[in-house]
């Protein structure tokens, strides 16, 4: 079943894409300068952030979990890296690589809740969503780390490019192609598929679902972290509210790109092409002037649209399929 | 107080049977659950309905409860056809079921479980607290139980649990009252207060249909009894002029089908269990089985027979018990220490444990050994499709391709898949659990011409069904478990449906 509805999720990814260039035509007409260089940059690098958090939220999603503290991930990692650096008690790419580090810290604690002390997955990172936060809020006290502390060049990161293509959306696209690959690819994805669509069956093939499940939430942590790293280069000034309320987008994206909420199928392609199309909509909504309401609106009735239809095409299937059997 | 058909029609109303099914079918897909069957339950009667798993009693009774429509026939409540949709208007009806398992909100109380649905009303349409906890407990004096109805029901026996279940249903002056195996986890002296209270309702004048395995109870409680085999009515007769054998007889008597059985010499013994136990299960489970053997498991739904192999399986722990695999004792932690010791389970339930639905053949049956066909990161896919197609080709699974996703298979096929898949495993034990449950008769046969030819290669096969033709054509030996008892341990020249159904009800063998 998940297999169609990841069929007619293809056509989703398809019809998102041609969603956006029929929108984009729109919204060029009315705002000339959405079509410009520097605001297609901005909406590629922003886009590509939230991308790489939302391939992996889509990895814990497909295993029927969920994992909400990703906000709080990226706005902590955001503001230790900035932190580490103010104080000059790393080098850029240590910090870096620090920051990744703690992301995936933060990954595996959710996955221990999840998996060790079986706490349900939709509890338990509403806790550390808000635990990790609290941190944020010890570490910076209320101050904010400004471009000016931080090395010089360090922020350039932002606005390179290559080929015209901004380096935080290759990055993007190698996040997507190395954990699609991984999914359709290696032992580990299938065991991802297998544990989402049917665990007990899973678990009966000899499959350590707890394992498996363990391993997702700390490679969203991981992911998170790498986004939290790009969200600090991106926008310089860092304090301890960074990336508050991205966790609707991230989910958002997964689910607008066509991962089942119900665990078992989808893929990272849609999360990401999620993630444009959110991204999209957000900088339409506002160079068409329209307020900050309506976009937290529109965010919300493309999520309901996207899970009601997946719904409705699951039973349809399944009602074609009995009726398939019965005759 | 025979049943003839056309004789309740002249009846007058008032005398009318309490509840009347007039040729009631349904049917489930390829399986017909009740063919045309027949029955009345009068007031002020205690009425017996037994038959083997799968005879349609639990039809019957979910028709009358309201959870099926029936397919065509015709309801009659007092004499006038009715359509009952759902538990809520079967209650307004006047029908009461007490299940199986008890149904209760455990963290309610007893007296709010009693009167959930129908609590007494005070002024301002507020819940009369007080007023309900006062005849919850005139209730249960009157049944002579002693219950504190404030406490919630969490943390109760099974018995006490059936008791409030009990109440419930007399709690809206029920005038049909259904047990459904209601003795099946309570102790004698719970069945003997079970009994008083069937009897006082008897006396009330309430219909009281009385599903139940056990033949004993039924000749110490019931006025008649109603026979139903593969969803027919054989007979309804006073339990007075029957005996236990005579039941048995009606319950079993139909022709056996043949079986393809290939003839093998056992070898060596490879998987020996001693002693085995696990609380609330099953007690003290010995056997052996060796290469080449089928050793059949005959019993009645929740003997415990399932629940020894998911213990050979690693699914649970026993408490106690020693496993020995090839003369070593053994003891898995865990699904996948047992497959990589020799042991293959094809569960009971296909949907639930047995396939990934929404996988290809090829994904579902290389699961089990993705490690061992995979060592390395990468999943080869025309590996995998070959390892598939080569056992789906030897079971023969339709249509051919691997590529397939499961859940567009028919049942027949698909349990082939999952056969596949364990054989793919190569083990050296195979338990399959009611392998061919709910498939056609076509698929049924190739499932055991495979379970033949499987054998006859050497694997030592534990072959669990609730089809006794099934496993007394198939099996060398049968082991028949009882209430998590082994009851018989019989070789396939003795074996006949009489002796296992004795064993399996737990009747005294002597008479058979």
């Amino acid at each position: 079943m998940g297999r169609l509805v990841t069929a007619i999720g293809r056509q989703r990814e398809l019809s998102l894409v041609l969603v956006m260039v029929v929108l984009g035509g729109f919204v060029a007409t009315q705002a000339p300068q959405f079509l410009s260089a520097s605001n297609l940059k901005q909406v590629a690098v922003l886009a590509a952030i939230i991308a790489i958090a939302a391939v992996g939220e889509a990895l814990v999603v497909i295993t029927r979990n969920v994992d909400l503290s990703v906000e709080s991930t990226i706005g902590l990692v955001a503001f230790v890296v900035a932190n580490v650096l103010r104080i000059h008690a790393l080098s850029a790419p240590a910090a870096v690589a620090f920051g990744i580090g703690l992301g995936l810290l933060l990954g595996i604690i959710n996955g221990a809740i999840v998996t060790v002390l079986r706490v349900p997955a939709i509890v338990a990172t509403l806790g550390t969503l808000s635990i990790y936060r609290g941190v944020d809020f010890l570490l910076a006290g209320g101050h904010q780390v400004t471009v000016g502390d931080l090395p010089d060049g360090y922020t350039d990161w932002a606005t390179a490019t290559v080929l015209g293509v901004p380096d935080f959306v290759w990055l993007a696209a190698i996040v997507v192609v190395v954990t699609g690959i991984g999914l359709h690819q290696t032992r580990f994805g299938r065991q991802v598929y297998a544990v989402g669509s049917n665990p007990d069956a899973a678990a009966v093939a000899g499959l350590r679902n707890r394992v498996v499940v363990f391993t997702v939430f700390a490679l969203c942590g991981l992911l998170a972290g790498v986004a939290g790293v790009l969200w600090g280069i991106e926008f310089g000034s860092i304090n301890a509210t960074a990336a508050n309320g991205v966790v609707l987008q991230v989910v958002a994206a997964v689910v607008v790109g066509g991962v089942a909420i119900f665990g078992g199928s989808g893929s990272v392609v849609g999360a990401a092409l999620g993630a444009v199309f959110l991204g999209f909509i957000s900088n339409a909504l506002t160079l068409l002037n329209l307020s900050q309401f309506w976009l937290e609106a529109i965010y919300g009735a493309v999520i309901l649209a996207a899970v009601a239809a997946d719904a409705v095409i699951v039973r349809r299937i399944q009602a074609s399929l009995a009726e398939q059997r019965a005759r | 107080m025979t049943i003839a058909g056309g004789a309740a029609v002249e009846r007058p109303v008032a005398q009318a049977p309490r509840a009347e099914l007039r040729e009631v079918s349904k049917r489930f897909g390829a399986t017909q659950a009740l063919a045309s069957v027949s029955f009345e339950l009068l007031a002020g009667e205690v009425h017996a309905l037994v038959g083997e798993n799968g005879a349609g009693k639990s039809t019957l009774v979910k028709i009358l409860a309201g959870l099926y429509p029936p397919d065509s026939g015709l309801v009659l409540l007092d004499g006038q056809p009715q359509q009952i949709h759902g538990a809520a208007q079967a209650r307004d009806f006047g029908i009461a079921v007490v299940h199986q398992e008890p149904s209760l909100f455990p963290d309610l109380s007893i007296a709010e479980n009693v009167f959930l649905g129908h609590q007494p009303v005070g002024r301002a349409g507020s819940i009369d607290w007080r007023g309900m906890r006062r005849a919850a407990q005139a209730l249960f004096d009157e049944l002579g139980v002693r219950l504190d109805v404030a406490s919630p029901v969490r943390g109760l026996s099974m018995a006490d649990q059936q008791l409030i279940e009990i109440a419930r249903a007399l709690s809206f002056d029920a005038k049909v009252l259904v047990l459904d195996e209601p003795t099946a986890s309570l102790s004698t002296h719970e069945v003997d207060q079970l009994f008083v209270i069937a009897r006082q309702a008897r006396a009330k004048g309430v219909g009281v249909l009385f599903v139940n395995h056990r033949l004993e109870e039924v000749f110490e409680l019931s006025d008649r009894v109603t026979v139903l085999r593969d969803g027919r009515h054989v007979i309804t007769a006073p339990s007075i002029g029957l005996t236990p054998r005579d039941l048995i007889r009606h319950m079993v008597g139909r022709d056996v089908t043949m079986f393809p059985k290939v003839a093998a010499t056992p070898g060596d013994v490879l998987l020996e269990v001693d002693g085995l136990s696990r609380a609330g299960e099953f007690e003290d489970v010995s056997f052996a089985v060796r290469a080449g053997e089928i050793l059949g498991f005959a019993g009645l739904v929740g003997a415990g027979r399932t629940e020894v192999a998911r213990v050979l399986f690693g699914v649970e722990r026993p408490d106690r018990g020693v496993v020995r695999l090839g003369g070593r004792p053994v003891s898995f932690e865990s699904p996948a220490a047992a497959i990589q010791g020799g042991i293959a389970y094809v569960p009971e339930d296909r949907h639930q444990e047995g396939l990934v639905l929404d996988f290809s053949v090829a994904e579902n049956i290389s699961l089990p050994i993705i490690a061992r066909l995979f060592p390395r990161l990468f999943v080869g896919r025309r590996a995998e499709a070959r390892v598939a197609g080569e056992f789906s080709a030897e079971l023969n699974v339709r249509p051919a391709g691997v590529e397939r996703i499961v859940s567009g298979l028919s049942g027949g096929n698909q349990q082939k898949v999952v056969i596949a898949k364990w054989l793919a495993t190569k083990p050296q034990v195979l338990i399959l659990d009611e392998p061919t449950r709910g498939i056609d008769v076509a698929a049924k046969a190739e499932v055991h011409r495979i379970i033949g030819t499987l054998a006859a290669e050497g694997l030592a096969i534990m072959l669990i069904s609730s089809d006794l033709s099934e496993v007394l054509a198939m099996a060398d030996r049968i082991i028949v478990m009882h209430e998590g008892r082994i009851s018989a341990e019989l070789s396939s020249a003795e074996a006949t449906e009489e002796k296992v159904m004795v064993a399996a009800t737990g009747q005294q063998a002597g008479g058979a």
